[in-house]
């Protein structure tokens, strides 16, 4: 599971709503797989991201800072976690990861109405 | 000062295939504002063979030969000029002709300004005739319908259907889509370089391959945990269980397209685990008919009847049946929520072909449709590809508006379609629990 992907979960848990992110990660293993960068495919996912520890967004004219936009493409594309748990903040319930792959099932009487 | 056309004509030559999709015929003239715009559209479609710049065409040849000397000479003059190589081709559509046949109606064309030499093996031009028989091969007129005349432009993406033939692919399923239909589903998406298109019912990832082959990064999840890991019993015949080199990134390697896979998930499309925004550019999928894959969705623990499957890993039970139309509201209202705007759902809605009625698409006041395109299955069904664009912010009181729409109950009639599909056979397939509502 890459980070950018880690950054559009959330945790769908019945009641917990928008406190259902960020999904708290333990990574067991990880692997670190080179991407060919793509500068103009970073930036545009820099918007989509919900960036939870940063007080400002990020600088003006971030698009054409190729220094930063490889920083973010390396951390969002090439982290891959193979195992590890994404869990609900609010409730607690955990979502393995195996083989790099989150199973983000829940039954029933867990899950919005 | 000439007053240039700003329009030029092209004649644009169809493939045999997927005729439901189009019109009868399979030769198009159209008026494309440049030649770069022509090739443009040859490098995405799967569809078409050739694009030509027409130079005359009529039904006859001696209409042809007018219609060519009414073509302005300044504009043939810089293909045919001294310097120049080129060669004439002559293709004949429902009827075969004579090696002499051809060669005479080339000849015919002499009086056309050609001052360049012949070059048969790599000439810089190449002219084609192109003559109409009609489409019925039991009644091949003597005489074409229409002939045609012009200077090729480029060819379609047609190669792509076999060179990403499901035959070759490391990894299938069961209901793989074909990888012609896979890529006119990333056509309809308008799928392009830098886009993130998801498929929510993503099986071994054939469409994510089509959408990746035009540069966008892809998503996938899939309620079927030995799928989305390549588990499981092999679909090949002869192969017995799924070897390691068995799923959906390693389809996307095989063809060299390895860095446009963002991630798959084990997740329930109707209990999806987005956070909240607008991420995809294209959805595109093939959701499960409850023909040859079960449609389900995860249930609680009371409501699962004895003796069905248990999804191994998750503990999830995992099989209440799914009634086709909450499915597809459920498909539409996760579009409307997470494509940009102006993004496309493009997806195939099984249908019972005696009950159809244009009423039973299904709506969403947040999607406009924008195309319907049957392709048969049986006598009795056919699957119709939808592809709806978003065109209007979603707002959470629009969930709930199809239960006020006339569209809703016509198309409840699609939850017993899976036993319409076996109608007509004698022998009853009977698993499925018959629900109370039904």
């Amino acid at each position: 599971m890459k980070l950018l992907t880690h950054n559009l979960l959330s945790s769908h848990v019945r009641g917990v709503g928008p406190r259902g992110f960020p999904l708290r990660l333990q990574a067991t293993e990880v692997r670190i797989s080179p991407v060919e960068f793509n500068p103009d495919f970073v930036a545009r996912m820099i918007p989509k991201l919900h960036l939870v520890e940063v007080p400002k967004g990020p600088i003006e004219g971030y698009e054409h800072d190729e220094k930063f936009l490889r920083q973010m493409h390396h951390v969002l594309l090439e982290v891959d976690v193979l195992e590890g748990t994404l869990q609900c903040p609010e409730s607690g319930r955990l979502f393995p990861i195996s083989r790099g792959i989150p199973n983000m099932l829940l039954s029933d009487e867990e899950t919005e109405t | 000062m000439a007053l240039s056309c700003s329009l030029n004509r092209y004649l644009l030559l169809m493939a045999q295939e997927h005729l439901e999709f189009r019109l009868p015929s399979p030769f198009w003239i159209l008026s494309i504002p440049s030649e770069d715009i022509a090739r443009n559209l040859m490098k995405r479609t799967v569809c078409a063979k050739s694009i030509f710049e027409l130079w005359g065409h009529g039904k006859s040849p001696e209409e042809l030969y007018n219609s060519l000397k009414n073509y302005p000479v300044e504009k043939m003059v810089p293909f045919l000029h001294s310097d120049s190589t080129y060669k004439i081709k002559i293709h004949t559509f429902n009827k075969t002709l004579t090696q002499e046949e051809k060669v005479k109606r080339i000849d015919a064309l002499a009086f056309l300004p050609f001052e360049g030499k012949v070059n048969l093996k790599k000439p810089q031009h190449i002219f084609s005739i192109l003559e109409d028989y009609g489409l019925d091969p039991n009644c091949i007129p003597e005489n074409p319908h229409n002939i045609y005349f012009g200077r090729w432009i480029a060819d379609g993406q047609r190669e792509l259907i076999e060179s990403y033939s499901v035959k070759k692919r490391h990894f299938i399923g069961n209901t793989s889509m074909d990888a012609g239909l896979s890529f006119i589903m990333a056509n309809h998406g308008k799928v392009k370089e830098n886009d993130i298109v998801f498929d929510p019912f993503v099986g071994t990832g054939g469409l994510l391959i089509a959408s990746a082959h035009f540069g966008a990064y892809v998503y996938g999840t899939d309620i079927d945990y030995n799928t989305v890991h390549g588990l499981g019993k092999a679909s090949r015949k002869n192969q017995k269980w799924r070897g390691p080199d068995e799923n959906i990134r390693a389809n996307l390697r095989q063809y060299g397209l390895e860095k446009y896979y963002l991630d798959v998930l084990v997740s329930d499309a109707s209990k999806p685990s987005w956070r909240k925004g607008t991420y995809f550019d294209a959805i595109i999928t093939d959701p499960p008919y409850g023909i040859r894959e079960s449609t389900r969705r995860t249930g609680s623990q009371k409501e699962i009847p004895k003796g069905m499957e248990k999804c191994p890993e998750s503990h999830v039970p995992v099989s209440l049946s799914y009634h086709l139309s909450d499915m597809f509201f459920d498909l539409l209202n996760f579009a409307a929520e997470t494509l940009v705007l102006g993004g496309r759902l493009v997806y195939w809605l099984p249908v019972y072909t005696p009950e159809y009625t244009e009423e039973m698409v299904p709506w969403h006041p947040c999607l406009k449709l924008i195309s319907n395109c049957e392709q048969k299955l049986s006598s009795h069904t056919s699957r119709r590809l939808i592809t709806m664009e978003k065109v209007k912010k979603f707002e959470n009181r629009d969930q709930y508006s199809h239960l006020l729409s006339d569209h809703f109950l016509p198309y409840q009639g699609h939850n017993s379609f899976r036993e319409k599909y076996f109608s007509g056979v004698t022998k009853r397939i009977a698993k499925e629990e018959k629900s109370s509502q039904e």
